[in-house]
Formats: structure tokens, sequence, C-alpha cells
């Protein structure tokens, strides 16, 4: 191996001289960042290190970018929506409903400009992969199969290692970070007796015509396994599907990775009496046994332990034989397996740590909620195979989730590496209203990669301004501040968008009556996807804060909560519903009034209270003061936010009524009550 | 026109009177005190006004107090012009010039002293004098004697029911000089009539033409029996265009803003009024119920900016005057001409209140101008707004050809905004290349047509070497520009210049064009910013009127502001006044200036503020602003003269002058406390089972039953709003549903953070 070359560099002033006299021979090319894969997460992170200006490389063994899609899903067409028209020209907004195109500045890279299907081609997606690559003139090695990936100790590299990649021709590339966005590519495989008889997903025919008048067990219950059944549906004496769990219908969970209704036509059939069915039981229990027809059949693992050879079906018990009702008495033609894949840990090499979780997470290597590897600093695992975060809750498993997560991983690097703090705006204290109005409205990370990407909302001192930072990994809360290099001292806000706290789960029933809630009082109960505030009085670092928060709570325990009631319309910029409750918590929370007021209220309070609010602050003393027409003073008038000065006429503002005659002290315009604060409140928590 | 009102009391009765027509035959007749106290009969009443001398302001008085003559006659009560003269000295002579007040007795008993300012006119007079009397048995009748051609036909009469108060007089006899039935084709949501704007409800009388006679006589008997109560109106459903329900044949609007119409169907005259009785008397119980228990709903707006705009949201702005921006569109556009552009969210109410004045802007430009005004949605187009680097709403930028784009820093009005597109006609600054062109600039002739936006004009002097010195002058003309008019003189013969204006270069000469005045001031510092404060410095007047646009430029000073409040121009005696003192040095700490409440209503609300009650004006307080919030006031029975004024001064400085109030120093607190949703999960948590039942709210079975939710309120809440049941959507069941929810949200209050 040539890795030792890359030490003397560092060595005593006589070995580099050796090695100056051969370089060609031994100095690996260094790069600060080094890409595994040219699919949709590799590619996007391309992007990112290319805007930026860094210096990287994407290695990727297929001669184009998106190599999955050549080949999968085998059926060819994607179940991420391609949705063309939303009625909004919002940009940003028309992200939430476009679950194929990657980042990038270019309007022209949207995925809509490649297929007009709303479920489109998987050809499609190959031939926008290979447009995005070369439109932006990323760079990436084609035809580089990294074999091997070991560590390197080096105390002046940026982590402390290097990460040596070797390709298929001994090829040596150095690199300071490793991202690997290599999907899940190896199928999941379930040992069991008689598992060499069923055929892969990955290569089963396609082609209906193999499949006519046959008996088809499938085992596996996902998207791919409900994909094959609904190609041969129409060809197959029946269907039967077989798998540890009962189904999880993406409209019931509200994750995109479960059955999604686009698939799901062998539930209709079953449950319309069509001979197709759903079976539960582990794989790993059974046994499949081959009979002297070439038929298969489907018997509990203990059966063939009891007879204790390998026999072949004609001669040993079955379960029908002492059960004569049992399900799967009758034999199948074919037994397919579409059990999912799982990522390749081959070519990693032990020194890096790279171990697959527990459990579910089986198929992911283990990382933290950074995307960071927990074995490795510096090494990040991006896309599909970074899904363990938010396995069966959000979207980073998938091009519409994973490109935000990508895009916050960089710049968490942007910090580390390049001493560029996390993009922010730093706003007046008068637009925190504005500003996350807005964000609700549009932000298509926030609505994707909800309860995993948040807006974090940092306090300047006494609350007058604010910094807004969008997408940050919400679980790395405790360590924002050495992550991004923005302070959190005078507390801060995030804004998470989530469904109800009862509403999503394989056995619910999310079409119940009531389930909408349509007052601002209920908004808390709301069900379908919304904004959720959470107010901190100080950065939650505490270890007990964060990992050991209360059951489903998706972020520690805040100082005050807010929700936006869930709106049909996903529109949340109701006067009254949406914003006026917004605004009376964040004005709780910073123990201020955040009401805007025309020119002529200002002057009216500059003469006649020492005080102002921070609107008249921030804007009229600035000289900057909203003048109010005609038209909207006789409104005001009416409103009777303010009474009429004027000497005659309009006697009538004056009632005595609640909100009209009362000195300027005492009106609906000033300072209320003095409404107990969030603060006040602190004791209590 | 033969209409009035009128009061009778029991045992006395009076005539037929008519405050709004008004014959001139009566004089109000001018007494010595003693001649006027000798006119006094038991029993009588009579309001005199003692003055001393007619001044311009007590005339106006008097020309009202003179109207009032006739309509206190009809009730037996004199009006007398007391004249106080040397001679004769009475205590109810006052003894400033000013202050003098009306009195009413009765016999030779005083019953009341009223302010000259609380009889502002005419109709204040009566209504005060008739109440100052004792008006408990006293009752308010409207005589309808228009509607009767016969004057030997007895006019019909209604009876007022309300307490004899003057808003209730004001809203009765507008009700009833409205007409008593109006013809209406159009969709009741949108109609409005003076009843509206009363707080009255109204009631549609749906018609067809087939019945439309005996509708007709329904529906004027209806109006005559809600008369005072709600305005009653023929609709006519054959010529209109929206649907209402087929069986409905009354239509009832509520007089608040946002309710939907009810549609209803009522066989009865009976019903209806009833109907209408019921619905007013229980808004009158939720307000007390309001007020006593629960205070300000924190469902209802608050925020006068969003308030006004939601109000204003169905009014159609002649949006097509400027010139609406895409993606697509933005860059070519602002390329090809100079542009203002208004970046705005349409969700935004700050933007949208603003964006009624620029379109106004737009409206007065129409035609004239080659500045193209141009907007665009960043609640569309996000990602042009971030590229702009727009990040908050409103934002208004100039773009011009080969030049950087100018973000405009001025208040968001009308005329602002238009003194700046106006003065961006021309560069900063304007490049004056001969002494007679700097002349005609500093005459303001050069831009006679701009000087109305800028009354200042500002004239660099520089003699052709001072390359730094120009440089840094241009640099301050270009940061003014848009806000005061510019130029630089720098040729050989600007010696010329310098020795007629005695301005040793470099130097500013100030042309103040209202004033027809040219200073010169010597630049010291010829950096950037040390111009722009000179030049700003020198835009303050030394004692202006203060004006809502004006005051955060003297705001910003720092200084106690010594205002003169003042119904109309300043009297221009007080003016010298204060400018002598201003050159005497006297003023130094201070701000003096002067609010005209002609031209600043609200300057009303900052005098109630300071005082209670209110004297006349005008009136002259120091307002200690910056430090402490006193504010003094300068004694009202003395002159402002420059003797007394310096004298106050002096005691003020001395600390011998008490305050009259103190501004309060409250922080500006929430107004309204939120939902306080985390204690709401806390104790959905601790009792689990007990689902969607927010805090202390009773869970209770609903009936549709109009009865029971008058009883039991509670009730009402908990049947949600359906959002999306729409098979049980039709017109008159979502019109119950949002009305529910509307009174809901009235009650609620049990869940708010406490």
């Amino acid at each position: 191996m040539g890795l030792s070359a890359a030490a003397p560099l560092w060595g005593p002033p006589g070995l580099l001289l050796a090695i100056a006299l051969h370089p060609a021979l031994s100095v690996p090319p260094r790069r600060d960042y080094c890409v595994l894969g040219a699919g949709p997460a590799g590619l996007q992170m391309a992007y990112f290190l290319q805007r930026a200006g860094r210096d990287y490389a994407v290695f990727e063994r297929a001669p184009r970018p998106g190599s999955f899609f050549t080949r999968y899903p085998r059926h060819r067409k994607l179940i991420s929506i391609n949705k063309r028209y939303t009625g909004k020209a919002n940009a940003e907004f028309n992200l939430r409903h476009d679950w194929n195109s990657l980042l990038s500045h270019d309007p022209r890279l949207l995925f809509r400009h490649y297929s007009r299907a709303y479920f489109p081609d998987a050809r499609d997606m190959v031939r926008y992969l290979g447009d995005f690559a070369d439109t932006l003139g990323l760079r990436v090695q084609y035809n580089t199969t990294i074999a091997h990936v070991t560590l390197d100790k080096d105390r002046q590299a940026w982590n402390g290692h290097y990460f040596i990649l070797t390709d298929q021709k001994g090829q040596v590339h150095q690199c300071s970070v490793l991202f690997v966005a290599t999907g899940l590519s190896v199928p999941n495989q379930v040992d069991f007796p008689g598992s060499e008889y069923a055929e892969g997903y990955e290569s089963v025919s396609v082609d209906p015509e193999d499949f006519v008048g046959q008996n088809v067990l499938i085992l596996g219950r996902g998207n791919s396994a409900f994909e094959t059944a609904e190609n041969i549906l129409g060809v197959t004496n029946f269907i039967h599907m077989l798998s540890r769990s009962r189904v999880r219908l993406s409209w019931a969970t509200h994750y995109v990775g479960d059955l999604r209704a686009i698939n799901n036509g062998l539930l209709d059939t079953y449950q319309l009496k069509s001979l197709d069915g759903l079976l539960e039981s582990d794989l790993t229990d059974l046994a499949i046994l081959k009979d002297s027809k070439g038929k298969f059949h489907v018997t509990p693992k203990f059966f063939l332990e009891e007879a204790n050879t390998n026999q072949s079906a004609d001669s040993i018990t079955l379960p029908q034989d002492d059960n004569d009702n049992f399900a799967m008495r009758v034999p199948y033609d074919r037994v397919i397996r579409c059990l999912g894949w799982n990522f390749d840990f081959s070519i990693f090499n032990k020194s890096l740590r790279l171990n697959s979780g527990n459990a579910f997470g089986k198929k992911y290597p283990l990382i933290r909620a950074s995307y960071e590897s927990k074995g490795s600093r510096g090494l990040f695992i991006l896309g599909t195979a970074s899904h363990s975060v938010d396995y069966r809750k959000s979207a980073g498993g998938f091009i519409h989730g994973f490109r935000y997560t990508v895009r916050a991983v960089h710049r968490l690097l942007e910090h580390r590496h390049h001493s560029v703090t996390w993009p922010a705006t730093e706003l007046p204290i008068t637009q925190l209203t504005s500003s996350i109005v807005r964000r609700v409205n549009e932000a298509s990370g926030l609505y994707q990669m909800f309860g995993v990407l948040a807006d974090v909302i940092l306090l300047k001192e006494n609350s007058t301004a604010f910094e807004y930072l969008e997408e940050f990994p919400i679980q790395m809360l405790a360590q924002l501040e050495t992550l991004t290099g923005r302070k959190a001292k005078h507390g801060l806000f995030v804004i998470n968008m989530e469904y109800g706290r009862n509403f999503s789960g394989p056995d619910k029933d999310v079409f119940f009556d009531d389930r909408s809630v349509g007052h601002t009082e209920d908004a808390w109960q709301s069900n379908f996807l919304h904004p959720v505030i959470y107010y901190y009085r100080y950065l939650p670092t505490g270890e007990q804060e964060v990992r050991f928060r209360p059951a489903h709570w998706p972020l520690p325990r805040p100082t005050a909560i807010h929700h936006i009631v869930e709106d049909f319309l996903t529109d949340w910029t109701a006067p009254i519903g949406h914003i006026l409750p917004l605004r009376r918590f964040l004005e709780n929370c910073l123990d201020t009034d955040l009401r805007s007021f025309y020119a002529e209220s200002c002057f009216l309070f500059a003469l006649t209270r020492q005080k102002l609010p921070p609107f008249c602050q921030q804007g009229y003393l600035r000289m900057q003061g909203l003048v109010s027409t005609e038209s909207l003073w006789q409104h005001r008038v009416e409103s009777r936010l303010l009474r009429d000065y004027a000497p005659t006429g309009r006697r009538l503002e004056d009632s005595s009524q609640q909100l009209g005659d009362q000195e300027p002290l005492g009106s609906p315009l000033a300072p209320g009550p003095l409404a107990q604060s969030v603060d006040s409140n602190k004791e209590e928590l | 026109m033969f209409s009035g009102f009128n009061v009778f009391r029991v045992g006395i009765s009076f005539v037929i009177m008519c405050i709004f027509y008004m014959p001139t035959v009566n004089s109000l007749p001018e007494l010595s005190p003693q001649k006027y106290f000798s006119t006094l009969q038991p029993g009588k009443a009579s309001l005199a006004y003692f003055c001393q001398a007619d001044s311009p302001r007590t005339s106006v008085f008097l020309e009202e107090l003179n109207e009032a003559v006739r309509p206190l006659q009809d009730y037996g009560i004199s009006v007398a012009k007391v004249n106080c003269v040397k001679e004769e000295i009475s205590r109810y002579c006052g003894k400033e010039k000013d202050l003098m007040k009306a009195y009413l007795f009765k016999g030779n008993i005083l019953l009341r002293e009223f302010p000259t300012d609380t009889l502002f006119d005419v109709n204040a007079i009566v209504a005060h004098v008739l109440f100052s009397e004792d008006v408990e048995y006293a009752h308010l009748y409207f005589f309808h004697c228009k509607l009767v051609l016969d004057l030997t036909q007895q006019c019909r009469r209604t009876l007022m029911e309300q307490p004899l108060t003057t808003l209730n007089i004001h809203l009765f006899i507008k009700t009833m000089k409205a007409p008593l039935l109006t013809e209406v084709a159009e969709d009741p949501q949108q109609v409005s009539t003076v009843h509206l704007q009363l707080g009255l409800p109204l009631v549609f009388i749906v018609s067809q033409q087939a019945t439309y006679e005996a509708d007709r006589r329904t529906a004027e008997w209806v109006a005559w029996r809600l008369l005072g109560k709600a305005g009653v109106l023929l609709l006519l459903r054959d010529s209109l265009e929206v649907n209402i329900p087929q069986d409905a044949n009354v239509v009832f609007k509520r007089a608040e803003e946002g309710v939907p119409v009810e549609f209803l169907v009522l066989h009865d005259v009976d019903l209806i009024i009833s109907h209408v009785e019921n619905n007013m008397h229980i808004e009158e119980i939720q307000e007390d119920e309001d007020n006593d228990m629960e205070g300000p709903d924190i469902d209802v707006q608050d925020d006068e900016v969003a308030e006004t705009v939601f109000r204003d949201r169905k009014r159609k702005l002649p949006l097509e005057l400027t010139v609406e921006l895409t993606e697509e569109t933005f860059n070519a556009t602002v390329m090809a001409s100079d542009s203002i552009v208004l970046f705005y969210a349409g969700w935004q109410a700050v933007s949208m209140a603003f964006l009624q004045s620029y379109i106004d802007v737009a409206v007065k430009l129409k035609g004239t101008s080659t500045m193209l005004l141009t907007r665009i949605n960043c609640a569309d187009w996000s990602d042009v707004c971030t590229k702009q680097n727009v990040t908050e709403f409103p934002i208004i930028k100039m773009y011009k050809k080969g030049e950087n784009p100018v973000s405009y820093a001025g208040m968001l009005g009308t005329e602002d905004l238009l003194k700046f597109i106006q003065l961006n006609r021309i560069s900063y600054p304007v490049n004056i290349t001969s002494i007679q062109e700097a002349e005609e600039y500093l005459s303001g002739e050069l831009y006679k047509d701009l000087i109305l936006y800028s009354s200042v004009s500002v004239l660099g002097l520089f003699s052709p070497t001072m390359k730094t010195a120009k440089e840094d002058f241009s640099e301050a003309g270009n940061y003014l520009k848009g806000y005061v008019i510019t130029g630089i003189y720098s040729e050989e013969d600007v010696l010329l210049l310098s020795t007629k204006y005695a301005a040793s270069l470099p130097a500013l000469l100030l042309a103040r064009h209202t004033e027809g005045k040219i200073e010169s001031i010597p630049l010291a510092s010829t950096h950037a910013q040390d111009i722009v404060q000179i030049i700003t410095d020198a835009l303050l007047e030394m004692f202006p009127e203060i004006t809502v646009e004006n005051l955060p430029s003297y705001f910003r000073l720092q200084k106690p502001l010594l205002i003169l409040f003042s119904d109309g121009t300043v009297n221009p005696q007080y003016k010298k006044a204060i400018l002598t003192l201003v050159k005497q040095k006297y003023l130094d700490s201070f701000t003096p200036c002067w609010l005209n409440l002609k031209n600043t209503p609200v300057g009303r609300g900052i005098l109630r503020a300071y005082f209670d009650p209110l004297p006349p004006l005008p009136l002259l307080v120091l307002v200690n602003l910056h430090s402490g919030g006193q504010v003094f006031a300068f004694p009202s029975d003395q002159a402002i003269i420059e003797e007394n004024l310096v004298l106050w001064l002096k005691k003020l400085e001395a600390g011998l002058e008490n305050h009259i109030t103190i501004l309060p120093a409250q922080e500006w607190k929430p107004p309204l406390p939120a939902y306080d949703f985390l204690s709401m999960i806390d104790a959905a948590t601790s009792q689990r089972g007990t689902r969607k039942v927010p805090k202390c709210m009773k869970e209770t079975d609903v009936q549709e039953n109009d009865k029971e939710q008058h009883e039991d309120k509670s009730a009402v809440r908990k049947e949600p709003i359906e959002t999306l049941r729409i098979k049980h959507w039709n017109r008159s069941n979502w019109f119950k549903e949002a009305e529910k929810s509307f009174r809901r949200d009235k009650e609620l209050g049990c869940s708010k953070v406490n």
C-alpha cells in the first residue's frame, strides 16, 4: 500500500527532500473534501462546496451520475411527486411540493423541466442528475471505484487524521473530510432455510408475462414489495405478501418511506376479496421448501428442525397436515424477496469505526444528529444512508429531505474549517413576527424536514434585535454556539413544524371527524403539520435537557410554547387566526409590545410618555414613520383604536364605550395592564 | 323642511323647535352685569356669557351662542351676553382676559358654569344647558314633520328610549334623520348605511316584483317600529346578483364588522322586531360582561395598522398605476428605466398600509414623471427580494442607470416619498458652472419647481484645487440626495461668490427660499459625515411648527421641548417674543416650537395628557422628554411676552416652578397575555383521557338552539368550526357556525396565561 508515503511529508527535512525527488511516485493527491458517490446527495454536497470555492472531488464508480436510478426502481416509476403546479409563484414554497429537485441557484435545474409526470420515470432522474453535474460543472471523477477507505493519523490534519481512499487502479486519494453518499446499495437478505429459492427484487423479472397464472409469494412489505405486486397483480392467480410487521400506510404515519397509496393496489384487492392477501410473520422463523413439482411451500422453521434434515416438501410434515386451514397451505410458483437495502460497510477499514446502529438502524451507519460518524471525526454520511437520524419520522432518507440536511452539514463545516459563521440575517425586533410568518409560509426545508431541521432565532441584548438562522439540525441545539459561531446568550426561539402528537402512526385513523382544529385557543391540539415555536430563555445545553427531554417532545422543554393553528391551505397569514396569536406569544416571551403604529400615534406617545414602543423607536424616531392614508385613518377612528382628535364632528367616537373615551394613557394603544409575562412564570416551570 | 327634536318635560310643554334651521332674527342681548341680574326672574333659567373684550377667539363662540338664543328661548331659557365693564365689578367677570365662562342661572341661583370650550357649537350649548337642568323626567321626541305635506295633519313622533346623554341624542337624531326605508338591490353583506356606522343593525325585508307593494308596506311598518334601533331596507331579490336562500324573507346584518349576515324566515312583523331587539340586548350584556369580568379579548386585534388594513381589504386600489414586477421582469425593468421599487409582502400589514400611500404617489405623478413606479410582492417572489438584499418589509429602492440602487430612508408616506422622487430628478450635487447659474440656483430660479420640496438649497464653494474637499462634499451631497438640493461650484471665479457672501473657502452657502435668506457656513472639517451633519442641522428651524413628520428631527436633539399649542396659526407676537428669546440665548438648552392644532389635531390628545381640565389656548408648555418627563405650564393668566417668559424660565431653572404632570415612564409591556399552551399541554398530560378539553372549559352537549345559547354560553364553545366537512356546507349553516365561533371568540378567557 502506498499509504506510508503520506507520513514522511511531515517527517524530517531529509526525507522531504527525498520525496521531492520522487513526487510522482509517492505523494497522493490531497483534497480538503472528498465525496463518495455522485448520486443526488453527493452532487448536492458538491454543489455547495463548489459555490463556496472549496477544494473537493467526487468519486463515482459509474460513468454517469445517479447510477442507482439506472436500475431502480425496477418498474421505473418514482414515487416522489413531481408537482409542477401549486398556483403560487414563490419558488421556495414550490420546493415544498417538489420532491425531486436538488437545490441550486439555477431555476433551469428544477426537476419539473425534466418530466411532466406526477410520478416521474427513473430515467428522467438519471438525465436530471447528469445535467445537474454538467451544467454546474461539478468536479466528479467518474469510473472511479473506491475500493478501500482507511485512516491515517496526522496531528496537522483538520481532524487529526486523513482519510485515505484507494480506487480500483490503486490510486490513492487523501482527504481531510470525507462525505459518504453511497446510499444503500446492498439488498437486504434474511437468512432462513430455503431463502435461496427466493428471487431478489434486484433481479426478478419485471415482465408481467412471466407471472401469468402463478401463485406468488412476496417477502417484504415496503414500497418495493408493493411496486412488484402492482406490476403483476392482473396476471397472477393471487399474491400473498408476508412480513414481520403489519403494513404501515404512509398517509397514516406521515412518513414517505411507508407504503404509498400509489403502490397499494394489492390492499385494495385483498380487502375486496380478490384472493390476494397479507400475512404477518417473522421471516426468520420460517422455512421455504421446494416440492418435486418445483413448487414452494412455507412452513414454520421448527417443522424442519423436527425432521432434522433438509428434505423436500414432499416428505416432511407441513403445518396443513395438522392444521388443515393453515393460511399458506397452497404451494407457490414463485417467491420474491423485496426486503429493502443496506449500507455497504465493506470498503471501510475498521480504524474508521464506522458501525451500524442497532435494532432497526442496522441498515444504516451510526451517526450523530450532525451527520458526522460517531466513530471518526470528519467522516460524514449524507443522503439515503444518513436516514438513521430521522428514520420513519421525516424525509431525511429522500431527495426532498436530504438536499436540506446536506446544506446544513455544509454550513457546519464552513464554520468548523473556514470560520464562516452560520448564515444569519440580523433584523430589528419589530420584524420578528414578520420574519417568522414569512418562513413558516414559504420555507421548504422546515416543511420537508419537519422535526429535524428548524429555524433558530437568537435574541440580542435587551431583545432589540435578533439573528435569524435557517434550518439548523435541531437535535444539535445544545451545541449551537460552537457549531454555528453565533451567540445565544439572550434567549432564543426555535421554529419547528410538527404533526399533532397522537396523529401519526400505522394504526391511526387520520380521517376521524373533528380532526381539524380551527380555533386559535385549540391550536396546540392541531393535528396536521403546523408551525410550533419554542421559546428558551437560555440555550438548553445540558445533556439532561436535550437527551432526556419529555417523551414525545422533539425538543427540550421550553419556557413557553406556541402552536400556530393548523391550516387547511398551509397558509398561515390570517391576521387574526395566525398572526395575532403569534404576536401575543412573542410579546409575552420578550415582555414587550410588538404592535405597529402609525406615525401619528408615535407622535402622541413621543410627547406624552417617556418611553416609546419598539415600532416607534425603530421606525418613527428614525424618521421612517408610517403615515396613514385618509381611508386607513377613517378605519382607525371607526375601529376605535385611536381617538379622533379633530375638534368638532365625529364626536360619536368619543363614546363612553370600552375602547372609546379614554385618555391617551388608558387608550387601547397604550401599554396594556401589566400582563404577567412568561418571565413571571419562571419559578413555576 | 320642518323637522326637529323636542323635549317634553312633565307638566311643561314647549313648542316645536328646530336647531338645524336657523333664522337670524334673534340676536343676543348685550347687557351690563347689573342690568343682567336685574332681569332674572324666579324659576326662569338664563344663560349668560361674561366677557371683557371681543377677541377673535371669543367671537366664534359668540356666533354660536347667538345661534343658540332661539332654541333656548323655546325652552323658556333666556340668553345674554354680559359685558364686564370696569365700573361694575362682578365675581362672574373673570380675572383674565381670555378665561371667561358662561353661567346658567335659575332665578338668581347659579346652576352651573361652563368653560367656553365645552360649548363648542350651537348643539353643544343647547345640549349642555338643557341637561344641566333636571333631565330625569325629560323625554325626547322626534317629530317627523318632513313627511307631512299638510301642516294641519299631525306629525308622527318617536320617543327616544335611551337615557338622555349627548351621545345618545346625537345617535338618535342621526337615525331620525336617516331615510325611513331604503331600497337596495345589492349584496346585503356589502350594504352600509348610517345605521351601521352608528352601531345599529340593518334589517333587509326581501321583496320580489310580484309582492312589491305589500312588501313595501310591511317594510315601512317594520321601519317605524324599529326607528332608532335598526336601519330597515327593502331588498329587491329580482335584481340581485348574489344568491340568497330561496325561503329567506328577512336578512339581518349586525353592526359589528366582519360578521356575516343572517338569513331568516320570519312570517310576522313582531318576530322581526323581537329578533332585532333580542340581538341588540345580547350585545349589551356581552359588552357589560367584557367590561366587568374579562377585560379586552386577546383574540381582538389591537394593532392599529393590522386592523385598519384588514378593514380596508376590500377597497380596490388603482394598482395598475404601478408596474407589478416578477422574477422574470425585475431585472429587465430596473435596467431599462429609472425605477422606484416597492418591496412588500401581501400578508404584512405595514407594507400593505404603505402600499396605499405608494399608489397615492403614483396617482399624483401620473404621466408627469420619468421615474417608473413599480412594486414586487415578496410573498410571491421571495428569491428576487432576497437577491436584492431585502429581508424586511416594506423597503423602497431607487434604481437609476449606472448607479447603485439607493434605499429610501424617509417617512413611509405619500408626501415624503413624492418629495424624494421629485428631488431625484437632478443629480447630487448639481454641478454649477457659472456665476450667473449659481445666483439662479441660490435664488431658487434654477429649480423653481423643486424648491417646493426642498426649502433649502445648499451650494458648496470650493476653489478648483480643493480636491478632497470637493470629493467629500460630493459624497455628502450624494448621501442627502432626494432630501435636500445640493450643488457645487468650483470654477476659477469662485472668489467672486465667496466675497459676495463673505464666505472663506471652502464654504457652504445655504439658501433658505421661504425666507429669501442666504447664509454662509465655513467648512472647517470636510469629512463627508460632518458636512451631512452641518447641512441637516442647518435644516432645523429656530422656532418650527412641530408636526408629526418633523418631530423626530427635533426630538433627536435630546433637549426639552418648549411647545406653544395654538389653535390655528401662531400669534405673530408670541412668535416674535420667543424668537427674541432665542436670539438672546435664553432658550439654548431647549427646543422651542409651536404646534398648530388645526394641522396636527392629535395635539389635543397631548394637551389632554398634560392638563385636566384643559385651560383655553394658547398654551405654552415645557416638556422634559428626555430626563424625568416633567411637564411645566407657563401660567395661562400671564401674557406670552418676553419679560414673563424670562421670569418663568428663571423660576424653572431655580426649581421654583411646579410641574403640572410627569409623563409616565411605563415600559411598553405586552398589551395582553397570550395563550399558555404549555400549561394546557401539561394539564392534558396530567389528566389523560379527556382529550380536546382546554383548561377550565366545561364540556356540555350542544343543542343548536338559540335559547340555550343564551343560557349556557359555555356550551357554544364545544362545537369546532367545520372546516373540512364540506358536506355540511350550506349557506345558512355556515353563517350560523361562523357566527357562533365569532361569539365564542368573545367569550373565552379561561385559557389565557394567568
